[in-house]
């Protein structure tokens, strides 16, 4: 690991004022990530602000949902009783990820925050527009096959690969974050990005602004919301493709579907043309399979990844057959 | 490594003081900032039963326990956890009498080379204190972020569920 300054801060702005004084400190919050990052040397921080003392860490009800703090750790989270009772796919999405001594390290902000396991952004050796901007991106004709088939770029096709964040797309969550000017709230559909042109950034966040909350409104599909995730094997692997799903049903009928898969594209992928399909039509194996084909034609698969297109079709299929049966 | 260690004299006085509590005992590392948790308890406090295996949280091997939760001790820095208390390996039997984890791994050949086991003790326990795996299956998927290249698997789930049964021993 390459020599870095290292200071904790006891306040959140003790830690944007010693952030705003160096464009190349980073916060530490769990560690997973980023010291694995360090080791590499893709990431290299010249400052590390421990923020881990800091009392971002209280789950709690809030008027319009859940607040999850940023700093409360993934295990904490997932086991909350009201996270269980409220948002069983929340607690399901994160129980996916890792392993438990990873989910016992890693916060909620930090989560969000983890960046591709794309191995040509991990090989410092090789080019990678989002490591080193400019340089090319080597999985576009490399080994492809964990890559995204939509929304990519020719600059890159690197998949977002938190799970915590497919259930938090599909429950409508938002990011609170705090600079030195003012606290803002990111809807998350805006919060992680596509690469366009600049594939080194992965989401919205600015440098100075630090994660404060999640937050989560309530939502009438707990009980008919499923997460279904596809992986080479049965635990601790990052998705091949995964699908978040929420029913929102009137007897057999569907009033609205929220979608969100992963593995898939560079952000968390809300399926839209398949909650467009599903709305206000029978809860049924054929509208499920024509909404699944709906979201999947869409999509443009690299050399070694044809097989997700019929992978996520499936995974969608039985995310919401899931659902709707009502056994998260 | 810790030849390496010293010959960064330079940096010295960027040394941080980190506090912890160790298998009951008290102890103050002096340490660079960059020095995980798992070289300080190796090189600095020569605690070296617990492993480096990959030294990226994908093995499992340096599991530990801190503040009563099941970590990894390579992804995480010393400095970190000031204040701490931790228990490793060495830390889990009573004197000369065996923690009833590491008996029942005799008992069910829950090992050949022996590498991954410290950790895979240490996560069992910090399993077993979670409370939260009732079946062989939710055993199964809560242990494997430890893995044994050996394939010992089945004797180390025989031998989680033996104790689990046994009453919750910690």
């Amino acid at each position: 690991m390459k020599p870095f300054k290292f200071s904790a801060v006891n306040n959140p702005a003790e830690a944007i004022t010693l952030i705003n004084k160096n464009t190349d400190a980073a916060f530490l919050g769990g560690g997973t990530n980023l010291l694995d990052l360090m080791k590499e040397h893709v990431a290299l921080p010249n400052e590390i602000i421990d923020i881990g003392n800091l009392s971002l860490k209280e789950i709690k009800a809030t008027a319009s949902g859940i607040s999850l703090g940023a700093l409360a750790k993934n295990t904490e989270t997932a086991n909350h009783p009201l996270i269980r009772k409220n948002f069983p796919v929340l607690s399901k999405a994160i129980l996916a990820g890792a392993s438990a001594q990873i989910r016992n390290m890693a916060t909620n902000g930090g989560n969000l925050l983890q960046r591709t396991r794309c191995s040509y952004f991990y090989d410092i050796a090789m080019p990678c527009n989002k490591r080193n901007p400019g340089s090319g991106c080597a999985a576009l004709e490399g080994f492809n096959r964990m890559h995204a088939i939509f929304g990519w770029t020719r600059d890159c096709v690197a998949v977002y690969p938190s799970d915590m964040a497919i259930a938090l797309s599909a429950l409508n969550a938002s990011v609170k974050v705090l600079s030195s000017e003012r606290e803002r709230i990111i809807p998350f559909r805006d919060f992680h990005i596509l690469p366009g042109a600049h594939p080194e950034k992965d989401n919205s966040l600015q440098h100075g602004e630090l994660i404060t909350a999640i937050e989560v409104p309530k939502n009438d599909f707990a009980e008919h919301s499923a997460y279904v995730k596809i992986r080479d094997r049965n635990s601790y692997a990052f998705a091949l493709v995964s699908v978040a799903a929420g029913l929102t049903l009137n007897g057999n009928t569907i009033q609205t579907a929220s979608i969100a898969m992963g593995g898939v594209a560079h952000k968390p992928w809300r399926a839209l043309n398949a909650e467009a399909y599903l709305k206000d039509k029978a809860a049924t194996a054929a509208n499920f399979a024509k909404a699944a084909e709906a979201e999947m034609a869409l999509a443009q698969p690299l050399a070694h990844n044809k097989f997700k297109i019929e992978m996520g079709k499936k995974a969608l299929i039985n995310a919401l057959e899931t659902a709707f049966k009502g056994n998260i | 490594m810790r030849s390496e260690t010293q010959n960064l004299n330079h940096l010295k006085q960027g040394d941080c003081t980190v506090n912890l509590t160790v298998n009951g005992e008290q102890k103050i590392l002096q340490v660079q900032p960059w020095v995980s948790l798992l070289d300080g308890l190796r090189d600095h406090l020569n605690l070296t039963g617990t492993k480096k295996g990959c030294d990226h949280g994908q093995c499992g091997a340096c599991t530990i326990i801190c503040d009563d939760k099941r970590i990894l001790s390579c992804l995480t820095l010393a400095v970190m956890k000031n204040g701490s208390e931790i228990t490793t390996v060495e830390g889990i039997a009573h004197g000369n009498e065996l923690h009833p984890i590491q008996q029942a791994f005799i008992d069910h050949d829950a090992f050949q080379c022996g590498y991954c086991t410290p950790g895979q003790l240490c996560s069992a326990i910090g399993l077993i204190k979670e409370g939260k795996a009732q079946t062989r299956e939710e055993v199964k998927e809560l242990m494997s972020g430890n893995l044994c290249r050996c394939g010992a698997n089945i004797g180390i789930i025989d031998a989680i569920m033996e104790v689990k049964a046994g009453g919750g021993h910690e």
